[in-house]
């Protein structure tokens, strides 16, 4: 596991979140402490135990590839605070 | 100072399934915007997936016709970023256990550009495939000036994401890529494939380097090729606008072009200063997947592909190499050649007669072959006439047409109404004596051995009989006669 401490502020950023210093740095001390837990599993000894791709051990819960009508145009864009031509409209995104 | 050009490319497929690929909406095109949705596909709060066990068959099942093996445990990963044609802002997809792993995907000669068939630098060369995973499709968004639309029809069409080695070396070699791809994934059903509606899209990263560098040059990534040729042009555009900027000393920058086919030009999107940084992580609302039983199905379904098909046609009709890689380039072209050669004793025949007449007739017309309205069975009747006598194969093509026109009439019908009632066989008899006695040195030169004179004395009589005769019943008439 990296011994890195994390960087509050990019992870913050990647989320969108905005966060004042004070917060940064709260928010930093509280996370570190999460991944000091979490580092106790490096104590054990795991050679001989089956990684897991879950937490739950089912698997294939699945449904067959049938079709039904979905909500149809008009409930579709019920909750739209905008539309146009039938479509949700947002602001402007422009490829950067 | 020769220059090395690397490609690799990522191709998005969507699958042809009913529903979506985490909820039951149907897939579709051309739908109202915005009717086929739900609060799973619409990234409502709260809604949860359901995976779709046809597009994870379909997957498998690829995998198995491109030689990639398939691990026994196959999981669902969270890729974070935020846009809006994405609401619940990750797209589900899969990291570190996708559905497919390795595999290849084989060139075929007829897959590259038609005027670069004659010189292909690596015929049966294979390209590598890294991975193939599944993953879930965006919402379509349109941009105008005062703002951006968005119609979720699309989003959560199974999509597949086949990632290739960067073993391609021209932008030929990326065309056959396409090509050979879409055309085995159209013969396993798994898609359409057709990059101008949308159904293929593909990503490709290039770069040049010196042949006398080791190390790759930097990687440039081209979006926006709406067509097989369109990435082909973007390539060969790029490439010489690399290698230019190389030769005069200029640096390359890692960064994403976007072509335009109108002007012919790849233009600069985005310079990356960090690859995306995505935050993958285990998407807990899924469950992973045992492939084992998914693949011992599938191994069952896996059709013939292509080169396959190709062979067994040069093997069982004896068709020639070239005639069975074209019969075999289209899967329905295949088929209808397959069920005609299989009511007929004159396979060949059937095989010159698909490339030449029907193609020709369906290209003229615009037609694909699922369309041909001649049924495979009267063709072979038809066929079966020319080669008992009763019609020449002029006629035959008259007949064809007439039956494309009109594909219920009965051919024995439309010989009576076009008048091809078989030329009277004491004429063809005396023509033959005629042609016999007025050819007497090469009469003796075919008793002497010289067998292939046969056609040219046939030809003769061909011709005073105003082709109304049967080549094949002279031949045998005049062999009566002479040996
Ligand atoms: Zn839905």
């Amino acid at each position: 596991m990296q011994d890195k401490s994390i960087d509050v502020n990019y992870v913050a950023d990647l989320a969108r979140l905005e966060l004042t210093e004070d917060e940064c740095e709260r928010f930093s001390e509280q996370l570190n402490k999460v991944i000091d837990f979490i580092k106790q599993l490096e104590k054990l000894e795991t050679d001989s135990i089956e990684p897991m791709a879950h937490a739950s051990p089912v698997y294939d819960v699945m449904r067959d590839d049938v079709s039904r009508p979905g909500f149809g145009t008009d409930t579709a864009l019920l909750n739209a605070p905008m539309t146009s031509n039938n479509q949700f409209k947002v602001t402007r995104v422009v490829e950067s | 100072m020769q220059y090395i050009t690397t490609i690799g490319l990522e191709v998005h497929v969507q699958l042809k399934t009913q529903s979506k690929m985490f909820c039951s909406c149907p897939v579709g095109f051309g739908d109202e915007p915005n009717k086929n949705t739900c609060p799973t596909c619409l990234g409502l709060p709260g809604a949860l997936p359901v995976l779709n066990r046809g597009a994870i068959e379909r997957t498998v099942l690829a995998g198995i016709m491109l030689g990639c093996e398939t691990p026994p445990i196959s999981k669902w990963d969270r890729k974070n970023y935020f846009y809006p044609d994405m609401p619940k802002n990750y797209q589900i997809s899969q990291f570190d256990l996708p559905l497919c792993l390795g595999g290849g995907v084989l060139l075929y000669d007829h897959c590259y550009p038609k005027d670069a068939q004659k010189d292909i630098e690596e015929s049966g060369k294979e390209i590598g495939l890294t991975r193939i995973h599944l993953e879930e499709d965006v919402a379509k968004s349109t941009h105008s000036s005062n703002g951006t639309s968005i119609d979720f029809n699309r989003a959560g069409t199974p999509l597949m994401e086949i990632v290739s080695e960067p073993e391609i070396t021209s932008p030929e070699e990326a065309f056959a890529y396409l090509n050979s791809l879409r055309q085995i994934l159209i013969y396993g059903d798994l898609s359409d494939a057709d990059m101008e509606k949308g159904q293929m899209r593909c990503d490709v990263n290039v770069s040049v380097r010196p042949d006398s560098q080791e190390e790759l040059g930097v990687k440039i990534e081209l979006k926006n090729m709406n067509s097989v040729s369109a990435v082909r042009r973007a390539l060969h555009y790029e490439i010489s606008r690399q290698i230019r900027v190389v030769k005069e000393g200029g640096e390359l920058v890692q960064s994403t072009r976007r072509w335009d086919d109108d002007i012919g030009e790849t233009q600069q999107m985005r310079i990356k200063e960090d690859a995306h940084d995505y935050r993958y992580f285990p998407d807990p609302d899924l469950l992973p997947v045992k492939t084992e039983d998914v693949i011992k199905k599938m191994r069952l379904q896996v059709p013939e592909l292509p080169h396959q098909k190709a062979k067994r046609f040069v093997r069982d009709f004896s068709v020639s190499e070239y005639d069975a890689s074209v019969l075999s380039s289209d899967r329905d072209l295949a088929l209808y050649f397959e069920e005609t050669a299989n009511e007929s004793e004159a396979k060949k025949k059937v095989a010159n007669w698909v490339i030449n007449n029907v193609l020709a007739v369906l290209n003229e017309r615009d037609l694909k072959v699922a369309q041909c309205p001649v049924s495979p069975s009267k063709l072979a009747l038809i066929i079966k006439m020319v080669e008992s006598g009763k019609i020449s194969n002029n006629q035959a093509k008259e007949i064809f047409a007439v039956l494309f026109d009109n594909p219920d009439k009965d051919p024995d019908a439309i010989i009576t109404e076009l008048g091809f009632e078989p030329a009277d066989s004491n004429l063809i008899e005396s023509i033959v004596e005629e042609v016999v006695s007025n050819n007497p040195e090469k009469v003796k030169e075919i008793q002497e051995g010289n067998d292939k004179l046969i056609n040219w004395l046939t030809g003769q009589v061909m011709k005073a009989s105003k082709g109304k005769a049967n080549p094949k019943i002279i031949g045998d008439l005049l062999r009566k006669k002479i040996l």
